[in-house]
């Protein structure tokens, strides 16, 4: 029995991995922004196929179909900023999540119209072994990959955010965007890095559903980015390490339920646990209360 | 006036008579309909078909026709496009029986027209053979409609069975997609009918369409120790959830239902599927002599391999031709309680028998991936 829970860990860290990487897009650009991204979803899509495209096509190695596909994308979530948010920026917040929803359908529908509908399979970049821990335990060489560049990726986040000018100026605008440029701080710019950022972790995410599951397809990011979005929601949404937090939370939940009670009961535990929680905490785990001054 | 009209009555009734004695010697024409979907969303399949529909006849006529009693007849075949709409399908079947008056209907393929078409077939009174349609609901509580091809419900326990006799397994363990009809059908009749062979089904997990992430279910089936895993799931997801059971260490043999023969599995699953089996209605590599003639025959006449919906057509054609034979007489009734009672046919895609229902009792075949390739296995019966 020990052994299957400590089996069912280690499922639930490789799915909680990619939860939590992509949750940080959603958390980044609402924190600053107040936008809930549905695009999100679909920018991770798109950062699977360049990868796709990086290791398939052009046969490059992991590492190298990464920082690829990283860029790129980071440069697709600036792009689509530029051209669908920011003239919206002072439109009601509805404006901008309707367009949010037709940016993913549009980036669902042109990977369906240029790379087809038929699901793509992304060659293996690493090595598979299979290593056994004490007491039968499994995991294999992707599942570790996966779990040490999800953390390499979010602690560098959590350094550059808390610790940098940029990360300072990031933190003040998700109190202000009113008066911070009265302070001298480039707004735009910072926004414009807040979404390359979040992309590029969507992307790395990408990248990493490829390692674990190697099949891709166009329809691909809706219920993951679903998914995120609400591990997002419950870690507090604007909160980095609640994002984190809320992704490892999700991913246990579902497997553990999956675990112990018949499959088809998993997502239905699982989010009405997720819901109960916010009943109690309505603003996630991590997330402060935004008090109005009237 | 009255007394002298009488001869020439009879003496036409006489020429009608004798018309009608001559008439069917000289023409000895039966007229069956082919209702397929030329047009629409499934058109190779509605193609395929009409090809294994033509050879046969040919062959048929070539033959000399059918003997039915005492007399010879040749077969006509109506070839009407459905345009794979059960509307469409409907009014084809009606014009086929009601102003063609065909004595059977082949067709026709596709479950969402061939379950409608079904019921123009028991108000006409008239046969109706679909070849590809696995739907139960085609034939269920229908007298005049049969089929050349299983049912998914056949398929659960062909499955099961050939768990049991060929791996040997006690244990079986089934992952299904709860969310689409096809494979729970599949998923629940291979677990009733494991239980029934002695077998015990120690793991029954479900995922929803669009799920990629198997691990947990994975690791509770490989927790229940079965000899066996069950995947009656579409080819996009099968190499996913073979790959991730290889993964944590679940080692066992994996079986799978038709919805495995595509080549995107070959593509997507890579040398991970090596080895495996699944279950189908037909083997393109097939062994017996029947299945290499027509095999031979269709590549001459097309130019390509027939893939199971020629087959099935084909088959189709030779049990209606036995019915006719056995019948003795071309008369809708006489067919129908002749095709109802067919025994034993060796047709291409296997031996099929009728027992009562529209549904044959026929052998599916195994096929096992090698060399990255489908080659036919085995023949296996529930």
């Amino acid at each position: 029995m020990a052994f299957y829970i400590a089996q069912q860990i280690v499922n639930a860290l490789q799915l909680g991995s990619v939860y939590a990487l992509i949750a940080l897009g959603y958390s980044m650009v609402y924190g600053v922004l107040r936008l809930i991204n549905f695009a999100h979803g679909d920018i991770f899509m798109v950062g699977a196929f360049l990868g796709f495209f990086a290791a398939a096509v052009l046969r490059w190695p992991f590492v190298a179909t990464l920082l690829f596909s990283m860029v790129a994308t980071a440069a697709l979530g600036v792009t689509i900023e530029r051209l669908a948010y920011r003239p919206l920026r002072d439109a009601p917040r509805v404006s901008a999540v309707i367009t949010a929803l037709g940016i993913g359908l549009f980036l669902e529908h042109f990977t369906l119209a240029t790379v087809g509908a038929q699901p793509r399979q992304i060659p293996r970049m690493i090595p598979m072994h299979f290593y056994t821990l004490p007491g039968d335990i499994g995991f294999s060489s992707t599942q570790a990959v996966i779990l040490a560049v999800a953390l390499v990726l979010m602690l560098a986040l959590d350094l550059f955010v808390n610790r940098t000018l940029m990360g300072m100026a990031m933190r003040a605008i998700s109190w202000d965007i009113r008066h911070l440029p009265l302070m001298g701080v480039p707004v735009n710019r910072v926004i414009s890095l807040t979404f390359a950022i979040g992309s590029a972790l969507a992307a790395a995410g990408g990248i990493l559903v490829g390692l674990a599951y190697p099949i891709i397809d166009p329809y691909m990011g809706i219920l993951v980015g679903w998914k995120a979005f609400v591990a997002a929601v419950v870690g507090g949404i604007g909160s980095i390490r609640g994002a984190m937090l809320g992704g490892y939370i999700l991913a246990a939940t579902e497997v553990l339920v999956a675990a112990f009670l018949p499959s088809t009961y998993r997502d239905f535990v699982a989010f009405s646990l997720l819901l109960l929680l916010l009943v109690f905490k309505p603003t996630g785990l991590m997330g402060r209360v935004w008090a109005q001054k009237v | 006036m009255r007394s002298s009209r009488m001869p020439w009555i009879v003496v036409a009734l006489g020429l009608v008579l004798a018309l009608g004695w001559v008439l069917p010697a000289l023409a000895a024409e039966i007229a069956i309909g082919l209702n397929v979907e030329l047009t629409g969303s499934i058109p190779q399949v509605g193609q395929s078909s009409l090809n294994g529909a033509r050879l046969a006849v040919d062959e048929i006529n070539q033959a000399g026709g059918v003997k039915v009693g005492n007399q010879r007849y040749t077969i006509r075949l109506l070839v009407e496009d459905n345009e794979d709409k059960a509307q469409s399908a409907v009014a084809v079947a009606q014009k086929l029986y009601f102003q063609n008056g065909v004595l059977a209907m082949i067709g026709p393929n596709a479950s969402r027209n061939a379950v409608p078409a079904a019921d123009v077939a028991e108000s006409a009174h008239a046969p109706m053979i679909t070849p590809w349609s696995t739907n139960p609901n085609a034939t269920k509580g229908k007298q005049w409609v049969f089929r050349a091809c299983f049912t998914d419900d056949f398929q659960g326990q062909v499955v099961a069975s050939f768990a049991r006799q060929h791996f040997k397994a006690q244990r079986a363990a089934v992952l299904y997609d709860v969310a689409s009809e096809y494979n729970k059908g599949i998923a629940e009749v291979f677990r009733q009918s494991f239980t029934r062979l002695g077998g015990q089904v120690v793991a029954f997990e479900t995922y929803t369409t669009g799920d990629k992430d198997f691990l947990s279910q994975l690791t509770k089936i490989r927790a229940a120790r079965p000899d066996i895993l069950f995947l009656p799931n579409y080819y996009s997801e099968v190499p996913l959830q073979v790959q991730q059971a290889r993964q944590i260490g679940l080692n066992v043999p994996i079986i799978g239902s038709d919805s495995w023969g595509f080549a995107g599995l070959l593509e997507l699953g890579g040398s991970d599927m090596e080895g495996l089996m699944y279950t189908t209605h037909y083997a393109p590599d097939i062994a017996t002599p029947t299945a290499q003639t027509f095999i031979k025959r269709y590549q001459e006449r097309y130019g390509s391999l027939p893939d199971d919906v020629a087959a099935l057509t084909y088959d189709a054609f030779g049990l209606l031709v036995t019915a006719l034979e056995k019948a003795g007489k071309p008369d809708r009734q006489a067919v129908r309680d002749a095709l109802a009672s067919i025994e034993r046919y060796d047709g291409v895609t296997g031996t099929m028998q009728f027992a009562g229902s529209g549904d044959p009792i026929k052998s599916a075949v195994v096929i096992q991936i090698k060399n990255g390739q489908f080659k036919y296995f085995t023949t296996a019966t529930p």
